[in-house]
């Protein structure tokens, strides 16, 4: 069976005034229908790269993909026509991003930009596309949706905006969404709401779910499957239950260990030591091998392939084993 | 908005009241005796002279010479050069002449301006956008009058193409001296739109706008373009304020007469009563031209409210 969307080692890289940054080395994920997957990694490991790449929105120049496919219900779309990709955004893909105000466009109402794609792709008249606007906007929930669909994202608070960018994203049923960090510029009660709302959605529409983070929390509440990126590689890939229960990566352990616990009161927080590695210039080896409390001589010579750790289950590791069993 | 436009046009009064002062104040003030030359070769005659002191109140003290002149503008009478001609006639004549050359300068301004500047703005760095940075280096390092008598030189007496003087100033007619008023600012334009489409060009709204999967035509076309414009068209409605007030130099080389020309000959004859009426009608047109740009630029970015 095809998955619905899968990436397949997937390179890619920037070329900058100082040289070529590779930012992705090789990753690959799928998500099925009904599936929330979560992409979990610090700024720079490349959980928003490939996501564009996903959505065939990168920047070129600089980025070039170098290799690897994106699938879609098994459909290459790297080697797809500029025309077949714009029909799959938005119709078969959908993204939202990070900080709405500046993702919605300030000079035009969140009607209109809700409006456009119904109007454009769905051939509706102008009444046709306010009406299911205002229908969009009830669905995620924004009071007074009638009144709502007039204002521009100014006026919008910044949950409300989040939520006018998800319906915006919902205009033409898309199976897969992806969220790029939805819930990282709002405040935290907000945020709980926002991935409520999330969830709620993609059950009910059987969507697939890409949801980008590197919010351990936000992970542990929604995701079914977890991968763990790190200087552009995937580091590890586990249902949410077993990663949880036991990280089969240093990388995902010491992620974990740097969570503040209740039942750890009054102890120092565990924190990484080190910085990521620039992508100018990345380790050879394993990449984390500097930072990694287990590192031996072989992690510094030899790029760890990916472990199977039963089903389902990878990680880039050559003690794999070990870290599993603690 | 109401309430913006009505404090506005009362601030203008002050500063309407301001202005006129000080030019009626300058112009009479000007070193040297007004009725020189009037009378050609000889000095004026003392009926002559004592006639034209009383028909400008030239006797009253400064302040009541500015009022009586104030109380007659109110009334419509602009009154009447040191020769008796009617200063609001003339200015009725030139000032349509001035705004037909202003709006087609603005016209060219703003085509060619504007889509050069988009045009190299959302390529950068190629053949297209070092040509539009350099022609408008080399344009705004000319001033008008070298552009001006060059293109009148070149297309009106060698090449024959155009007719080196405006004889009937038809919208036509005043294509080419229009083309000159407007290329300096046609180069800051192209400029202007080239560093708003640059900057415009990675924002994260347009990457949302390709997201939805719109064709790239309509993400430029309608989003990029409809922000990027907005400091454009304000500094467009500025310029169109200054090109009314007349293009001195340019009405000067192709003889078009024009507001400027007449303010430019009525300076040189030492014309009080017409250089105060020519100027009391630009500065009320500018200061209406800055309210009009100030309107727009709220009906342009929502964003900007005057409650």
């Amino acid at each position: 069976m095809t998955a619905l969307l899968e990436v397949e080692d997937l390179h890619v890289e920037f070329r900058t005034r100082d040289g070529v940054a590779r930012v992705l080395n090789g990753v690959g994920y799928h998500v099925d229908a009904g599936e929330t997957l979560a992409v979990l990694g610090e700024s720079g490991s490349g959980k928003s790269v490939t996501a564009q790449t996903v959505m065939g929105i990168l920047d070129t120049p600089p980025a070039y993909v170098m290799r690897g496919a994106v699938r879609f219900h098994g459909e290459d779309l790297l080697s797809a026509t500029a025309e077949r990709r714009r029909e799959v955004r938005g119709e078969g893909i959908a993204m939202i991003f990070q900080d709405a105000l500046s993702a919605l466009n300030p000079v035009f109402t969140v009607g209109f930009q809700i409006e456009e794609q119904l109007r454009l792709r769905r051939g509706m008249s102008r009444s046709e596309a306010r009406k299911r606007a205002v229908e969009l906007l009830d669905l995620v929930r924004i009071p007074h949706a009638r009144q709502r669909v007039r204002e521009y994202p100014h006026q919008f608070s910044g949950g409300m905006r989040q939520r006018a960018m998800i319906a915006m994203s919902l205009a033409l049923d898309p199976e897969v969404l992806i969220a790029d960090e939805p819930t990282t510029a709002l405040d935290v009660t907000v945020q709980a709401q926002i991935m409520d709302l999330l969830a709620e959605i993609q059950r009910e529409r059987h969507m697939g779910l890409v949801l980008i983070t590197h919010d351990l929390g936000v992970v542990a509440e929604v995701a079914d499957r977890i991968v763990v990126m790190y200087a552009g590689r995937i580091v590890e890939q586990a249902d949410a239950v077993s990663l949880f229960r036991s990280p089969g990566h240093p990388y995902t352990e010491a992620l974990m260990k740097s969570l503040p616990r209740l039942d750890a009161k009054g102890t120092t927080l565990d924190t990484i030591k080190g910085l990521p590695p620039s992508l100018l210039r990345i380790p050879p080896g394993c990449p984390f091998h500097p930072r990694c409390p287990r590192a031996e001589a072989v992690c510094s010579v030899d790029v760890p392939p990916q472990e199977r750790l039963g089903f389902g289950r990878t990680s880039a590791c050559h003690f794999a084993e070990e870290v599993l069993n603690g | 908005m109401g309430f913006y436009v009505l404090r506005r046009l009362l601030q203008m009064v002050p500063v309407f009241l301001g202005t006129t002062f000080l030019i009626y104040a300058l112009v009479w003030a000007v070193p040297g005796d007004p009725f020189e030359g009037k009378c050609g070769e000889r000095d004026c005659p003392a009926s002559y002279v004592s006639a034209m002191r009383d028909k400008f109140n030239l006797d009253d003290p400064l302040v009541v010479q500015y009022g009586k002149y104030l109380w007659n503008l109110v009334q419509g009478d602009f009154g009447q050069t040191s020769s008796g001609l009617l200063v609001g006639e003339r200015i009725a004549t030139a000032f349509p002449v001035t705004l037909r050359l202003a709006l087609v300068a603005l016209l060219i301004e703003a085509v060619i301006g504007i889509t050069a500047g988009v045009v190299s703005g959302l390529r950068n760095r190629g053949f297209l956008d070092s040509l539009v940075l350099v022609s408008t280096l080399f344009l705004i390092s000319i001033p008008v009058f070298v552009t001006g008598y060059v293109v009148q030189l070149v297309f009106g007496l060698q090449l024959g193409l155009i007719s080196p003087t405006v004889t009937t100033p038809t919208f036509g007619n005043l294509i080419v001296p229009g083309f000159v008023l407007a290329s300096l600012s046609m180069a800051y334009v192209a400029r202007l739109s080239r560093a708003s489409i640059s900057e415009n060009r990675r924002a994260d709204y347009v990457r949302t706008a390709l997201a939805k999967g719109l064709p790239t035509r309509r993400v430029v076309g309608v989003h990029m373009l409809r922000n990027s414009l907005i400091p454009v068209i304000t500094f467009l409605g500025t310029d169109l304020g200054a090109f009314l007030g007349g293009a001195i130099v340019t009405e000067g080389i192709f003889n078009v007469p024009g507001v400027g020309g007449l303010v430019f000959r009525s300076i040189l004859t030492k014309d009080g009563a017409m250089v105060t009426g020519v100027v009391t009608v630009l500065v009320l047109v500018y200061l209406l031209m800055t309210l009009l740009v100030d309107l727009l630029y709220a009906v342009l970015d929502p964003r900007i409210r005057y409650d």
